[in-house]
């Protein structure tokens, strides 16, 4: 730990001239005593809660058997890894992960930022702050009940069917969920419903930060809204969106875990079941505790390289960055 | 400045249609709940006929009376108040303790701290490491794996460092004059300047307890005692999912009913759910005010 700068603060009135960093370091933390017993203990739970769960990774790299004692176990090396990257199962999973992943992604970075451009330009106060907030409620709900609630609305009595059939679009009702080729379409819908509006917050908070004087410059020279709202708005939020793409592509292996879990079903698996879902069957479910792991391992060192590719790639691009 | 007011005044064709596609946006958001509202006050036997939408047909508080008065969802309900409630404080209060504590400038450990909780949020043991964590630890099976495991959460304690260390510097200073101690000043003064920032971090935590299953299902699935509303509904969900299932679920509750099926698996599903989501519709309206501010503070400086 490198020597701390002097607070303005601290009372410590006269440091003693020739007193060692060692020395200095522990009398300030005697004098801070009650700070130290207010964090510490938090550390120590820190530790047995986040950082002692590390060490579980030794698993991918053994052939656990449960029965066994955690230290008496086989290794095997890469063995794990070898026949997870060889199974067609596997591939299929990561296809899944990544095709949702990148839906996720694209449809709620456009679907955002256009509902903040639209919501920016209402002109009535009270009316934005209605849509605002009713727009943010999904948000706050669980997934089982917007699982529930997807489940009803796409059952063979439920609304969709009744609108498609009325319309003549379908002469039948389908059965959306147990259709595997409709998974993706359902799941893009269902996220973008839950968290368009939330997703909203942050570029409405980057827009209020945008000069006003540009906009009165743009409108002298006769830009029209649509120009504005292009050549003004957006670029004011690049920053902004090129940090959340930053985080988000670090997250591309998240491709989330409640809605696939519970829309999915035996008739769409083979769309449905994602990295995470991997992870939970052979774990939970089968028991195989080095298969789970290694798939979670997997899943962390990619995050981490893809965090720091885009992390890299917007700093050579000159765009603002994360670290 | 003539230009500006000219502006305001004209209402146009755009203008009409983003306000249609705001409506558009409203209905979409709120129908599925007000259908579910319907179809829950609706007869369950007259709900199957089909043509709810936003209206109940036939009156009845039966499906309301039916779920209150099974003794596991009324078990359940209790619970997630209980892990909300509890859950909620214990964790607000000690991440706000910790966020001072590193909010203070001159706290020798406070680099020291800072980067060991914040280097978490970027890994995680993964599942079958915390699930053998807390096995270990002796914590399934019990009402504390929904408190212990969530007593410190990182986002939010950079929400609240940042919100401290936003107030004025005169106000803590005042009190280290005063003489009051560390913890004192905690208690006494941060605790209540920084309410809005503690209004929007328990809202976020409330939730997230309320919502959860996941860790019902993992830890404590074998103990029906332990059972919340949302994994209750959550089991509900899957067995409706299969249609041969949802016949015999309903079986049972025409057996238990005297022969007469008073409530089926959709009217059944709808009412949990309504009950799983209203007291967060009650609630978040009154909160709203505070989040977007608490939101935007900490995404800007965190």
């Amino acid at each position: 730990m490198k020597n701390q700068p002097v607070s303005n603060i601290s009372i410590d009135s006269t440091p003693a001239p020739r007193v060692t960093g060692i020395r200095l370091f522990f009398k300030r933390l005697i004098q801070q005593k009650v700070l130290v017993m207010m964090s510490v203990p938090f550390l120590l739970w820190l530790f047995i809660f986040k950082y002692v769960p590390l060490w579980g990774w030794t698993i991918a790299f053994q052939d656990f058997k449960p029965a066994r004692p955690l230290f008496d176990q086989e290794w095997i090396g890469l063995e794990t890894f070898r026949f997870m990257f060889t199974d067609a199962n596997f591939h299929l999973i990561m296809r899944n992960t990544l095709v949702m992943s990148i839906i996720n992604l694209v449809l709620g970075f456009v679907t955002a930022i256009t509902l903040a451009l639209l919501l920016n330009e209402l002109r009535n106060v009270m009316f934005k702050r209605v849509v605002q907030t009713i727009s943010y409620l999904p948000h706050f709900i669980s997934w089982v009940v917007t699982a529930s609630i997807v489940t009803t609305v796409l059952s063979t009595e439920g609304v969709i069917n009744e609108i498609l059939v009325g319309l003549g679009i379908i002469s039948d009702p389908v059965l959306w969920l147990a259709r595997g080729e409709y998974f993706w379409g359902i799941l893009g819908t269902t996220e973008v419903w839950k968290n368009v509006g939330w997703n909203t917050i942050i570029y409405l908070a980057a827009i209020t930060t945008i000069d006003p004087g540009q906009y009165e410059a743009a409108e002298i020279d006769g830009a029209n809204r649509f120009q504005r709202m292009l050549h003004i708005t957006l670029p004011g939020l690049k920053p902004v969106i090129v940090i959340l793409l930053i985080l988000n592509i670090g997250n591309i292996l998240e491709s989330g875990f409640e809605p696939q879990y519970l829309l999915g079903n035996g008739m769409n698996a083979e769309y449905s079941e994602n990295l995470d879902i991997f992870v939970l069957k052979y774990g939970i479910g089968i028991g195989d505790f080095s298969l789970s792991t290694a798939a979670s391992v997997f899943k962390t060192v990619v995050s981490f390289i893809f965090l720091f590719s885009a992390n890299y790639i917007a700093k050579r691009l000159g765009e603002s960055r994360l670290f | 400045m003539s230009q500006v007011s000219l502006r305001r005044k004209k209402f146009n064709l755009f203008d009409t249609l983003n306000i249609l596609f705001m409506i558009v946006l409203m209905i979409v958001t709120l129908y599925p709940f007000v259908n579910m509202i319907a179809v829950s006050l609706n007869n369950a036997n007259d709900t199957v006929r089909g043509g709810i939408y936003l209206w109940p047909r036939m009156w009845t508080l039966d499906n309301y009376k039916y779920v209150l008065n099974e003794a596991t969802i009324f078990h359940a309900t209790m619970i997630s108040v209980l892990r909300t409630v509890i859950g909620t404080l214990v964790s607000v209060f000690c991440t706000a303790m910790l966020a001072y504590t590193v909010s203070r400038q001159d706290y020798v450990l406070r680099k020291f701290v800072t980067l060991a909780f914040v280097l978490t949020m970027y890994f995680s043991g993964g599942l079958i490491p915390g699930y053998l964590l807390i096995r270990e630890l002796g914590l399934t099976n019990s009402f504390w794996v929904y408190i212990l495991p969530g007593i410190i959460g990182v986002f939010n304690m950079i929400i609240i460092r940042s919100f401290i260390e936003g107030l004025p510097d005169g106000v803590l200073e005042s009190a280290k004059i005063d003489g009051a101690g560390d913890f004192t000043t905690f208690v006494r003064i941060v605790l209540p300047l920084t309410v809005p920032v503690l209004a929007t971090v328990s809202l976020f935590v409330a939730v997230g307890q309320w919502n959860s299953w996941f860790d019902v299902f993992l830890y404590n699935s074998s103990n029906i005692d332990l059972s919340t509303l949302q994994y209750e509904l959550q089991k509900i969900l899957q067995t409706s999912n299969t249609a041969a299932s949802a016949q015999n679920a309903a079986d049972a509750f025409a057996g238990a009913q005297g022969g007469q099926a008073v409530v089926t698996p959709t009217a059944l599903r709808a009412t949990m759910t309504i009950v799983a989501s209203l007291p967060i519709i009650c609630v978040y309206p009154f909160l709203q005010k505070y989040f977007v501010k608490g939101l935007t503070l900490g995404g800007v400086k965190g």
